[in-house]
């Protein structure tokens, strides 16, 4: 027992030394302090347990789920309100929402996932080049950025899906092409803050190429503002992705995307309105998650950006 | 000399992250009739902490507490929130560090100086825009009815000053504490302010509160000089007797003034001394 | 003295507007590649459609030489440049094509449909507006207060709730439930042809017609929706107003204010607010020309007959010119009110004004 608690406090130390004898237990320690910052915020602990449930349901789902998302039967099950059998009731279809929901956990951590690693790397490479470059190169960059931002990202990604065609792929092609800008300019920000640093001389002076400045040395530091701003964002994301199935532009049926879920639903809201209401709490508990979740890193990371 | 202000034993805390209270101003003692004050320390000292205490000015989570504060024998610890703030500007003014950021870049200077008056005057507009021209004139500036309509950021850092200067006193206040008021300022527009205030306060009779952390600026400038170093006033002296300072800390910032043909090397470092905080 | 202060009166005036002139120079040149830059997207999505416009006209069975000759009265063999100064002629005089699914030009469609979306979006925003503003003062003057708290918790509502599913919801309750206000729809159909549509803003034109129970009809039908709308805006106007006024109160001149005499009042309002106003004015911008985008999905709960629903049921009939002459009309509005927001910021704040 007491060995237990000499290492932790000894390991504490290590992690928290002001003298680190490497680069890991430079970093290692930098983590630790964040994560302190990070989990006196109860709120946003609250969000990750959120994520981490929503990630262990989507990967548990076929366990998880009492019944088939997608097969229901029509002559008993049909429209039931919620009860012991079907806790959150059943669709029009007789399928319990409850497993359509638990299954449609996947469809949503896919679109956040894959709208994050398409966005982010542009907007990032888009930010770090304007801001190194400067110049023309800057002005034109940043102009299309600003394009893109003057535009309204619903109605715009409506439009994409419109030429596109609906579909789950495209309104993930769709979304992540109207939310790069705000990475960008935040990755130009940091930067500008960055660039006339001593140690990018230095890597200058070495006869290192833009590419590599960029890449090796500009970028990992634009990486944590940009994390952060993803993060809040995903909940952006989750909506708008919800907004295009419920407009019956995303996910196609019989998938359960939620927010198909509740475009299905809205038939029969006025008297059946479990079928609605269930998958929009669903999305709103998930996109609650990820909001306490970005305002707790926000916090943890750029202390003065809070209020 | 009838006594205007009396401060006794004058502390202000101010909670930390914990909880805890910190004092920055650790029983402060002096009065004031209609004459100039002095009140000198390094930043952090507590003088201004104490000048705006005086005036009801501290941000509400700290805590102020004092054996005695009366102005003009008024108590002012016991005065409601309503009764003090009609005394700040009509009986107590105060003059900021840096124009820049104390003036409301939003509001014509002019209105600015209405505002004052018309907050414990009944004045109507026209009268009160008369009164704020003399004013300006009064501050030595050229040309009032022009300066009236332009906003902060159109005036350099002294005619801002001026302004500030015609703002808390066109309520004609007995007493005025001035916070720093010539430190942000070019130094060859420091003196043209200070003799604008000089002549002013000793016009219309008004006791003065002369923050700075200058001494021979407030040495040439006031009557008396309070010396503070962390929160405590170590000395008390007549300007006039300057030169018989007691206290070791006085006499370090007294050593810190150039001198004319004296030999300064290595420069005279402040050497501080932590009993002098007890 | 300045420089300002001490210059000639006319040399000082005319640097003044150049560098005025040489601003709003820079902006509206933005303003206009922005625009352009609208403009080739939309012109862009047109060409990636896999609908063959052609074919789309003629049939999959005419002959090729007709084929060829609608191909070049579309003017869809010349080189895609030429194609897009044609667009572009085309689209600044309001000519958007015809819709396919009303047959009606698409610029007509829009005149008759966007007053609707107006309505419901101006009145979100007076509701938004006019609770959010005062709520986020509040809430700033007493910090960690009941307000506070509100502002904090209504912001990550807002943030986190999907528009349309809280629609659907307040539908059940208000409408199915209660019967507190009217269903879907702008006005019952009783009313629907008892009064000219003037303006298209039915509440104008009721009371204009003296209509009163019309009047009350439609505004039953309008405040759902736009409280609905305005519980959005108002999210996000108060917590920014909120940190707008934080940051004023905290600023050396409402310390002056205070030392003055002032009011509390008096320096919240007049002073901080005021102050606060200036970035103010682009953040209700944002969030009008937000719940025109919100209105999209709004719209479509409350089957009311605005833009957002037309571009809607366009989309779902693949009616391509009606979508992208709605997407240009919104992304115009978006851009028109950037440049109200920019102009209005120059006249709040003196320092970046002309005079």
């Amino acid at each position: 027992m007491t060995e237990i608690v000499r290492t932790e406090t000894s390991l504490r130390a290590w992690l928290m030394s002001d003298r680190p004898q490497s680069r890991r237990q430079a970093s290692l320690g930098r983590l630790y302090a964040g994560w302190r910052t990070f989990a006196r915020n109860r709120l946003a602990i609250v969000g990750l347990a959120i994520i981490v449930a929503l990630v262990l349901v989507a990967i548990f789902a076929d366990a998880l789920a009492p019944y088939s998302p997608y097969q229901g039967d029509l002559t008993r099950t049909r429209l039931l309100p919620p009860s012991a059998a079907h806790w959150l009731g059943t669709d029009d279809q007789g399928r319990d929402i409850l497993s359509r929901i638990i299954h449609g956990s996947r469809i949503t951590l896919l679109v956040v996932v894959l709208v994050a690693i398409l966005a982010a790397p542009i907007g990032l490479l888009v930010g770090t080049v304007a801001g190194y470059a400067g110049g023309w190169i800057d002005a034109a960059l940043m102009r299309v950025t600003d394009i893109f931002l003057a535009f309204p990202r619903l109605i715009l990604a409506l439009a994409f899906v419109a030429a596109l065609g609906p579909g789950i792929e495209n309104a993930v092609i769709a979304i992540a092409l109207t939310s790069w800008p705000p990475y960008a300019r935040i990755a130009r920000a940091e930067t500008l803050t960055v660039r006339r640093a001593d140690y990018i001389a230095a890597v200058e002076l070495m006869g290192a190429s833009s590419w590599r400045i960029v890449f090796r040395h500009i970028m990992p530091l634009c990486l944590a503002s940009v994390i952060v701003r993803v993060t809040l964002d995903m909940a952006g994301i989750i909506l708008t992705a919800a907004g295009l199935g419920f407009l019956g532009l995303g996910a196609q049926p019989p998938m359960p995307e939620w927010g198909a879920l509740i475009s299905n639903g809205r038939l029969y809201v006025l008297d059946q309105w479990w079928v609605a209401a269930a998958p929009g709490a669903a999305i709103f508990i998930v996109s609650l998650a990820f909001n306490l979740l970005g305002d707790g890193l926000r916090d943890a990371l750029d202390p003065k950006a809070g209020s | 000399m009838s006594i205007l202000l009396d401060v006794q034993n004058l502390k202000v805390a101010f909670p930390n992250r914990d909880g805890d209270y910190v004092e920055a101003v650790r029983g402060v003692s002096f009065a004031l009739g209609r004459e100039r004050l002095g009140i000198v320390g390094e930043s952090g000292s507590g003088k201004s902490q104490t000048g705006r205490a005086i005036l009801g000015l501290t941000a509400p989570q700290a805590r102020v507490s004092a054996d005695r504060l009366t102005f003009d024998g008024i108590d002012l610890l016991k005065a409601s929130p309503a009764e003090r703030r009609a005394l700040r500007g009509a009986r107590i003014g105060m003059v900021l560090q840096d124009p820049k950021y104390s003036l409301n870049p939003v509001m014509n200077v002019g209105n600015q100086i209405v505002e004052a008056l018309q907050a414990h005057r009944k004045v109507g507009d026209r009268e009160a825009r008369e009164q704020a021209l003399a004013m300006l004139a009064a501050v030595q500036i050229d040309r009032p009815a022009r300066v009236f309509d332009l906003y902060p950021h159109e005036v350099s850092g002294g005619m801002g000053q001026r302004v500030m200067i015609a703002m808390m006193l066109i309520a004609e206040p007995d007493l005025l504490i001035a916070d720093e008021p010539t430190s942000a300022l070019d130094v060859t527009v420091q003196l043209q302010v200070l003799s604008i205030l000089d002549r002013l306060v000793a016009e219309r009779g008004m006791g003065l509160i002369f923050i700075s952390h200058d001494l021979r600026l407030v040495s040439s400038f006031c009557d008396r000089v309070l010396v503070m170093y962390a929160g405590r006033v170590v000395e008390e002296i007549a300007a006039a007797d300057l030169g018989a300072a007691q206290h070791a800390y006085t006499r370090g910032l007294l050593s810190c003034l150039p001198r004319l043909g004296e030999h300064r090397h290595p420069l005279p470092v402040l050497s501080r001394d932590p009993e002098w905080a007890r | 003295m300045t420089a300002l202060f001490t210059d000639r009166p006319g040399g000082r005036t005319s640097v003044r507007l150049r560098r005025f002139a040489g601003a709003l120079g820079r902006f509206l040149g933005a303003v206009v590649l922005t625009y352009l830059g609208l403009l080739a997207v939309t012109f862009f999505i047109g060409r990636v459609i896999p609908i063959d416009p052609v074919l789309a006209i003629v049939g999959d069975r005419a002959p090729e030489h007709v084929i060829q000759r609608v191909r070049e009265e579309l003017g869809l063999n010349l080189p895609l440049w030429k194609q897009f100064v044609i667009y572009l002629g085309k689209v600044l005089q309001g000519d958007f094509g015809t819709s396919v699914l009303s047959s009606n030009p698409v610029m007509q469609d829009i005149r008759r449909v966007f007053p609707a979306t107006l309505e419901l979006a101006t009145l979100g925003t007076v509701i938004g507006a006019g609770i959010g503003i005062p709520l986020g003062v509040w809430a700033a003057v007493r910090r960690g207060g009941i307000a506070d708290q509100l502002v904090r918790v209504m912001a990550l509502i807002g943030y986190s709730v999907p528009i349309f599913w809280l629609g659907l919801m307040a539908l059940v309750v208000f409408y199915a439930r209660l019967g507190w206000v009217g269903g879907p729809g702008r006005i019952d159909v009783v009313y629907e042809y008892t009064v000219t549509p003037w303006s298209g803003i039915m509440l104008l034109d009721t009371a204009i017609a003296g209509e009163w129970e019309a009047f009350a009809n439609a505004l039953s039908h309008l405040i759902l929706p736009a409280s609905l709308l305005g519980y959005f805006s108002m999210a996000y106007i108060s917590r920014m107003t909120r940190s707008f006024m934080l940051n004023e109160l905290a600023q050396e001149y409402i310390v002056t204010a205070r030392a003055k005499g002032l009011s509390e009042s008096r320096i919240i309002w007049r002073h901080a607010l005021r102050n606060a106003a200036v970035p103010l004015v682009t953040v209700v911008a944002l969030s009008y020309a937000g719940l025109l985008e919100g209105s999209v999905l709004t719209e479509t709960v409350f089957a009311w007959p605005g833009l957002g629903l037309y571009i809607t049921n366009s989309l779902q009939n693949a009616d391509m010119n009606a979508v992208l002459g709605g997407t240009i009309v919104v992304g115009s509005v978006f851009i028109g009110l950037n440049l109200l927001s920019d102009l209005l910021y120059r006249t709040l704040d003196p320092r970046t004004r002309a005079r």
